[in-house]
């Protein structure tokens, strides 16, 4: 094995004939209400503690905070002074020619933007928690996601930095870090993962990766028509930095807008150079001891 | 946490017209790591450990076994107080042995899990045969062992930093071996000066003004590659260790190369400094790497500069 080969195999290897088609999600934000009926389904089917004392954040309707150890789903609030591209329905004409009075110019189209996003573990196929895991503990499974074995883990953290999206963490008075399982115990049952199943708006979609791409591809499609020119998908192509995620994501702004890394690499990416700069590093270790030494006794 | 922390930013804003980023309300992207002081003291040991090594062993290949016991005391030392300050670091203490499970070479902390599983029984037994006399062939083995898996243990702790999203830390991957093996060298020299009789402690005097040499260059070589991402080694309390783990290891190589060979004391002083600055610049290291990963800025500025680079349209 060369250096250049050390990046461990993301998925398919292992299983044989056990490896199901990869599952993932499709968060299409751009009809999330922000119920945040995924945050709760997770914590109650994951059975996740609380994530601290309750606290008010003052940022929009985000009283979360940010996804963690006992936080796997994560609804970002997002108030922008943006016009807002409204439907063709004029509520404020409708509503003045209803009650007969005279229609003022229409003010829907200024104002306020709302943006809401649900975040979770994005399963990489470049992961670099799973590459830089000691234990083992963090493992690929036979539907392509990454999920800790919490029998495992002995809480050495390395993933914790090692995470472009700040996902995994170590839980307080536990010791073991905990992400998204992606519901790994229901999709063993081929069940859909709890916070996709309580999405009321289909906004978190789940079913195999191809599927959810053609999916995806065509939702985006349909948004640039109607005049959705911010619309992007994240994270849905292969040739970015983590080989693209095995959860997505259709976003109506920049990344970061949203907590996101906009050009996120897995780190493990650059673990040839370095090594090669430890590695050389070590033989300046070397000269430099061979030197004082040959330097004479005084 | 999250709205002080956009308070803190929309403050500076005002006061430093800053180059336009975007973030939500202010909040860290990726985690700070979930380690503990331990750490970069583990680093400073292992590191002294690591070097000290292989040095006993070129001080006994030249016959200076008196300097040969200084630097194994050293190694093996050091390798005794890392392993209780690792494990203690642990999120589950009781599960050390799982790091034994897999051997994993893109996990530098798989890998030096397993050197640092061979150094340690072969740097203490090297040191305990020296020091009493038991079992001198075994003990020799050991030392030869422990030396050529010490250099490794002074890099690999950099290159584990390093294999990380934090940005100080990932950013500086080609230095930063470097810089640990500097300050590594340079400590491993200053303890065997302390640790070995003035007359034949010329090698290690010689070692701790090297290291100190390699070790300012390479944390030169780090600020230059990092430009404007390296700003946490001039601020809080990365700032002050940067400054003063310079200052000491500047002023400890000075005096042990101008008054080390002739003076007790200059050696004895020089040494202290030196060792103090080795510690204080992986403090520096280790404080850089959480207030890099604390302000979305260094995470979103060079992911956005390297979009651009690329020619593409952000995602």
């Amino acid at each position: 094995m060369t250096l250049t080969d050390l990046p461990t195999p993301t998925f398919g290897g292992g299983y044989d004939g056990q490896a199901q088609p990869r599952m993932g999600f499709f968060t299409d934000t751009s009809i999330c209400i922000g119920c945040k009926a995924c945050e709760v389904a997770c914590k109650e089917w994951n059975l996740v503690p609380q994530d601290g004392p309750l606290r008010l954040t003052g940022d929009s309707y985000d009283n979360t905070g940010a996804l963690g150890a006992s936080t796997w789903r994560h609804v970002a609030f997002i108030e922008q002074a943006k016009p807002v591209q409204a439907p063709d329905v004029d509520l404020a004409a409708a509503a003045a020619a209803a009650s007969g009075a005279v229609a003022d110019a229409p003010q829907a189209r200024e104002g306020m933007r709302w943006l809401m996003s649900s975040d979770v573990c994005k399963h990489c196929t470049s992961a670099a928690c799973l590459e830089v895991c000691p234990t083992g503990a963090l493992f690929r499974t036979e539907f392509g996601t990454v999920v800790v074995q919490q029998d495992i883990c002995n809480g050495c953290g390395y993933c914790v930095p090692a995470c472009p999206f700040g996902v995994i963490e170590r839980r307080e008075g536990d010791g073991r870090v905990f992400k998204c399982t992606l519901c790994y115990d229901r999709l063993k049952d081929g069940m859909e993962p709890a916070c996709a199943h309580a999405c009321p708006t289909k906004s978190i979609q789940f079913g195999p990766l191809e599927e959810l791409r053609e999916r995806a591809d065509t939702r985006v499609g349909a948004l640039h028509r109607a005049g959705f020119g911010d619309a992007r998908l994240y994270l849905r192509d292969e040739d970015d930095g983590i080989g693209g995620g095995g959860a997505f994501f259709l976003l109506l702004d920049e990344p970061e807008v949203y907590g996101l890394p906009p050009n996120p690499v897995s780190t493990t990416r650059d673990v040839p150079t370095v090594w090669r700069a430890a590695a050389v590093a070590a033989g300046v270790v070397v000269t430099a001891v061979v030197t004082a030494v040959v330097g004479g006794r005084r | 946490m999250s709205s002080n922390g956009r308070r803190r930013r929309r403050d500076r804003g005002q006061m430093v017209p800053e180059a336009e980023f975007r973030s939500y309300y202010g909040r860290p992207i990726i985690k700070e790591p979930a380690w503990t002081i331990e750490v970069p003291w583990y680093f400073f040991t292992g590191g002294m450990a690591g070097a000290s090594a292989p040095f006993a062993v070129a001080a006994r290949l030249t016959g200076n076994h008196p300097l040969a016991r200084g630097a194994l005391t050293v190694a093996g030392a050091g390798v005794a107080v890392s392993v209780p300050l690792l494990i203690s670091d642990l999120g589950r203490p009781e599960r050390f042995h799982h790091m034994l499970r897999v051997f994993k070479p893109t996990s530098p902390m798989s890998m030096g899990s397993w050197a640092l599983a061979a150094m340690g029984p072969a740097a203490v037994g090297a040191a305990v045969s020296d020091r009493f006399g038991i079992l001198p062939g075994l003990g020799r083995v050991a030392e030869v062992v422990s030396g050529v898996i010490g250099p490794s243990l002074c890099t690999y702790t950099a290159a584990l930093v390093a294999d990380t999203a934090v940005p100080v830390w990932h950013e500086a991957r080609r230095e930063l071996p470097l810089v640990f093996a500097g300050s590594a060298l340079a400590s491993a020299g200053a303890a065997s000066t302390l640790l070995t009789p003035a007359a034949d402690a010329g090698p290690a005097r010689r070692l701790a003004v090297v290291g100190a040499a390699v070790e300012l260059g390479a944390v030169a070589a780090m600020e230059r590659r990092l430009g404007e991402l390296g700003e946490p080694y001039h601020q809080g309390p990365a700032g002050r260790y940067a400054r003063l783990a310079r200052g000491c290891t500047a002023l400890g190589a000075a005096t042990v190369a101008v008054a080390g060979t002739r003076r007790r004391w200059a050696a004895v002083a020089g040494s202290g400094l030196l060792l103090a600055g080795s510690a204080l610049e992986r403090l520096a290291v280790y404080k850089a790497g959480f207030q890099s990963a604390r302000d979305p800025k260094y995470v979103v500025k060079p992911q956005r500069a390297s979009l651009e680079a690329a020619g593409q349209t952000p995602t």
